[in-house]
């Protein structure tokens, strides 16, 4: 056990447990909470990276020698937005969906996919 | 003026979207989207010329040197893809009005005009950049665009393709999201040639390895390569024509673009096939996507969704190509890439007029389409040789490279695949072919025009086009060579 | 030497104990307010890492508008999830191991954490650290790489966010009129006396927040979603009609295509004046002066595109009819 791993293997668990969610739960919304979990950790896992040991916030001020590195922070705060954008227009098909097919569940509308053709 | 042409390519399709929303009405929006298609399609000719004079360009955006700002690198390989893009984008548009006036509301136009802008944005964003974060940016807008763009087809069943999409491509964007940050970690830059200049240092060592493999299958996702393509048949089907289209056409061929630039520019031929085996996977993909999606496109019912199988299986070639990781397997691919986008947005702008004239393109419905819309059906012939890749046609030159690949890299029974896969290829054309041309039209249907020219002058052009590159391959194979010579080989300075 | 905080240990086993009730839970609202949480335990985890912008937003977009858009697209959809689908899938349970496997596979070669050694520390970032001060001029180093070296990323990003809400408009608005919601609450004087108090406060909050981007956490993004809070409670208050007849859709249009049109236009000028696109350097005669008047205009056009898509998104959603 190497306890500078430790929040890359706690990321990869939230990682896998939001793929499992979007992978084996049929209800849309619930998706969409999985596949928010999965961003999550994958922004965690650059925030991890870049901190530095008794580093502070990278804002520059007096008496602060070390700071912790601000592109992980940059890159991730697009990835936010990015995971926000996608989350709204998702819903919006959710609620489209309801309207079409009277469920959120992916495997009726499956089923009701199946008897159109 | 011209040293800006990297980022004016970019630029003027993304300002202009929001163009299209403050002018709200469906002609002025198609008149800007039109101007605003063309003018990339132009620039991206300018750069082609450029880039084979100069040489590669780099373009910095505000002013920061890389790797500390993000830089746009226009080389060979890319500036081919660029083309491909602009091109398809702008015959698409060209032809989109008279088709969207049946799909979808007319108050609605000028925001579908925006999307589509904005997603040739993000495809063209994500090709010519030269910084690992922006590719994903870029990637976001393109994909979010496509699912808006998809959703908007008439059948409820376009909103859940749209939603798998969604789900997959969020996935799959993701993932590369988290390759890159691995990558990132070990070389410590975002740039693309940095971070391969980088890499080559660290050695292939297991957080590369499964860098390399995250990569891969996130990309894999936007390419619809088998086994992770179960979101396309049906986004192809239900979105409108025009979509299915432009789509059908650039989406995929970007992401084609995507791996191979990280295989080769970041990982490097060594790296990836050497020291990891990436073709130990690829390949078999490669071939199961060729004969399994080609099968399985036999059995459809409905055309449009037998053509987008076809499209797995052409995925599957381009694939192929890369999977070879020799010059003549590249070249392959990328001409491949330029080719079946055509050959693709041809095909799919006929059914584009069969759904105008017919409302459906189930082969039922198709009987003697021959007879009722001869140009239409002809322009589908076209294409469908095309596609099987008949002598004299763009789809045999890009073939025959890669069959000519797999027997320099000694696997002929890969040879012997491709030539039998064709077969297939075969099959589901002459089952279109039999039921338009041989079959009488169903009793008690209602007389139909032919499709409006503004439609079938762009599919013809297109058609035109997979005869001309199916003849002269100066242009496709000349510079798809030097391309992939460029990426096997490495950059000269 | 390894630092690992006690708080950040006992702070990520919370968040997997939250996914895994997430996992089980039958009760979809529920499941939307375990998420909430499980963003702002996020939130303060980033705060612990000193990403202390990265908290902010995540805190302002994971626990406000996405809370927020799901429960009312549950209100709008149903509120539970089928039991029926609610097992252990066996197959994806393997799947998901199996990569999760690769993945831990994959950081045994990776640098530990905190470690200042390793080549993100070493590499690009001093430059960033030591320079941008004198370069950009600003104290807050992720708004000086997010403003200037990496603003063509930012741009993107707000385009992505123009991306979505073009979408939203196309699938939700309706032409039908829809029934008014958020009526109720209008004959309460205390709360239209406190909101109407409370509102230009939050407001001058969102300025400061868009302008202080460069000092302390804070900028555009945040700002624009801030703002969006107080139309928001607003709103709530007073009724869609009274917030619809300020922001008309064709004014919040206008507004969400501006703020995008200003970002492109100050990288549109710095051509025009010699420099590449986005070189804000150019827009001054003192470069770093320049570089202040830049971040600042592109800042204000997230500030306004978000909001303007913020607003937006709250009121397809709040419009569109229950079914």
């Amino acid at each position: 056990m190497d306890p500078g791993l430790y929040n890359y293997w706690v990321v990869i668990v939230l990682m896998m447990s939001g793929l499992y969610v979007v992978i084996a739960r049929s209800n849309l919304v619930k998706k969409l909470i999985g596949l928010n979990v999965f961003q999550v950790s994958v922004i965690m896992f650059y925030i991890s990276m870049g901190k530095v040991d008794g580093g502070t916030a990278p804002i520059l001020e007096d008496g602060f020698e070390i700071y912790s590195n601000p592109v992980p922070h940059v890159l991730m705060l697009t990835a936010i937005v990015v995971g926000v954008a996608t989350l709204a227009l998702a819903l919006a098909l959710v609620v489209r969906l309801y309207g079409a097919y009277g469920t959120i569940e992916e495997d009726e509308i499956a089923e009701m996919d199946d008897q159109d053709t | 003026m011209i040293e800006h042409l990297p980022i004016l390519q970019i630029l003027v399709p993304m300002l202009t979207a929001p163009l299209c929303v403050l002018s709200r009405r469906p002609l002025v929006s198609w008149g800007l989207a039109l101007a605003a298609t063309w003018f990339a399609l132009a620039t991206s000719i300018q750069l082609l010329i450029r880039v084979l004079a100069e040489g590669t360009i780099s373009y910095e955006l505000g002013g920061w040197p890389p790797p500390w700002g993000i830089e746009l690198r226009i080389d060979l390989v890319n500036v081919f893809v660029l083309l491909t893009v602009t091109a398809i984008s702008s015959v698409v548009l060209t032809a989109a009005p008279r088709s969207l006036e049946k799909e979808i509301a007319e108050q609605r136009h000028y925001l579908f005009y925006a999307a589509y802008l904005l997603c040739m944005t993000g495809l063209l964003g994500m090709t010519a950049t030269g910084d690992a974060f922006n590719v994903f940016v870029f990637l976001e807008i393109s994909s979010l665009s496509s699912y808006i763009l998809i959703s908007m087809g008439t059948h409820r069943r376009a909103l859940h393709a749209a939603f798998q999409y969604l789900v997959m491509g969020t996935l799959g964007g993701t993932f590369v999201l988290l390759g890159v940050g691995m990558l990132y970690m070990v070389t410590g830059t975002l740039n693309i040639v940095d971070m391969g200049a980088r890499l080559g240092e660290v050695g292939p060592n297991r957080t590369v390895l499964v860098a390399l493999a995250v990569i891969v299958v996130g990309t894999s996702i936007k390419l619809a390569l088998f086994p992770l393509h179960s979101w396309l048949p049906n986004a192809y089907t239900y979105a409108p024509a025009m979509v299915t289209a432009f789509l059908a056409a650039t989406a995929t061929k970007v992401a084609y673009y995507v791996l191979v630039r990280f295989v080769f520019r970041v990982f490097g031929v060594e790296l990836a096939f050497t020291a990891l085996r990436l073709d130990a996977v690829l390949m078999p993909m490669a071939i199961l996507a060729m004969f399994i999606a080609s099968t399985v496109a036999i059995y459809q019912s409905d055309v449009k969704r037998m053509l987008a199988y076809s499209s797995l299986a052409q995925i599957g070639y381009m694939v192929l190509g890369l999977s070879l990781a020799s010059v003549t397997g590249l070249t392959g691919g990328i001409v491949h890439l330029f080719n079946h986008a055509i050959m693709k947005s041809a095909l799919f702008l006929a059914l584009a007029c069969v759904v105008l004239r017919i409302g459906s393109t189930k082969l039922d419905d198709l009987r003697g389409l021959g007879q009722r819309m001869p140009l239409t059906s002809a322009a589908f012939v076209g294409g469908g040789l095309g596609l099987i890749g008949v002598p004299m046609t763009a789809g045999f030159v890009s073939k025959w490279y890669l069959v000519l690949a797999a027997l320099e890299g000694g696997f002929w029974p890969v040879s012997v695949l491709i030539l039998l896969s064709s077969l297939l290829a075969v099959i589901y054309i002459w089952r279109v072919v039999e039921v338009i041309y041989f079959q009488s039209p169903p009793e008690g249907a209602a007389a139909v025009k032919e499709a409006p020219w503004s439609i079938l002058v762009p599919t013809w052009i297109l058609v035109g086009a997979t005869f001309y590159f199916g003849i002269s391959t100066s242009l496709t194979v000349g510079v798809a060579s030097k391309a992939a010579a460029l990426l096997v080989n490495g950059d000269a300075p | 030497m390894i630092n690992l905080g006690l708080i950040d240990v006992v702070l990520l086993a919370f968040l997997v104990a939250i996914t895994w009730a997430i996992i089980q839970l039958r009760d979809l609202f529920a499941a939307v307010m375990l998420t909430g949480i499980f963003s702002l335990i996020s939130a303060c985890l980033f705060m612990v890492m000193d990403a202390v912008d990265v908290a902010f937003t995540e805190a302002a977009v994971g626990a406000g508008i996405s809370t927020v858009l799901m429960l009312r697209t549950l209100a709008l959809t149903s509120g539970r999830s089928n039991p029926r689908f609610n097992r252990l899938e066996l197959a994806p349970l393997l799947v998901v191991i199996a990569i999760g496997a690769a993945l831990v596979y994959g950081t045994f070669d990776m640098p530990r954490y905190g470690d200042p050694q390793a080549p993100i520390h070493t590499y690009m970032a001093p430059r960033f650290i030591e320079q941008s001060g004198d370069e950009v001029g600003i104290p807050n180093i992720v708004t000086s790489v997010l403003g200037s070296y990496r603003s063509y990323d930012t741009f993107g990003e707000t385009t992505v966010v123009f991306t979505a809400v073009i979408g939203v408009f196309l699938l939700l608005s309706d032409p039908r009129r829809g029934r008014r919601a958020g009526d109720a609450l209008r004959d309460d004087i205390i709360l239209r006396i406190g909101t109407k108090a409370l509102v230009p406060f939050i407001m001058v909050f969102a300025l400061y927040v868009q302008f202080h981007g460069d000092y302390g956490p804070g900028g555009g993004f945040q700002a624009g979603v801030i703002f969006a809070a107080a139309i928001v409670l607003y709103t709530l208050v007073f009724g869609l009609a009274r917030a619809e007849k300020i922001f008309r859709r064709r004014r919040l249009e206008l507004l969400v295509a501006g703020g995008v049109l200003l970002y492109g236009t100050v990288g549109v000028v710095s051509m025009a004046l010699g420099g590449n696109f986005l070189d804000y350097s150019v827009l001054a005669h003192d470069p770093v002066h320049g570089q202040h008047l830049g971040i600042l205009l592109i800042e204000l056009g997230v500030g306004i595109t978000v909001a303007a898509v913020m607003v937006s998104l709250f009121f397809l959603f709040v419009r569109r009819r229950q079914v």
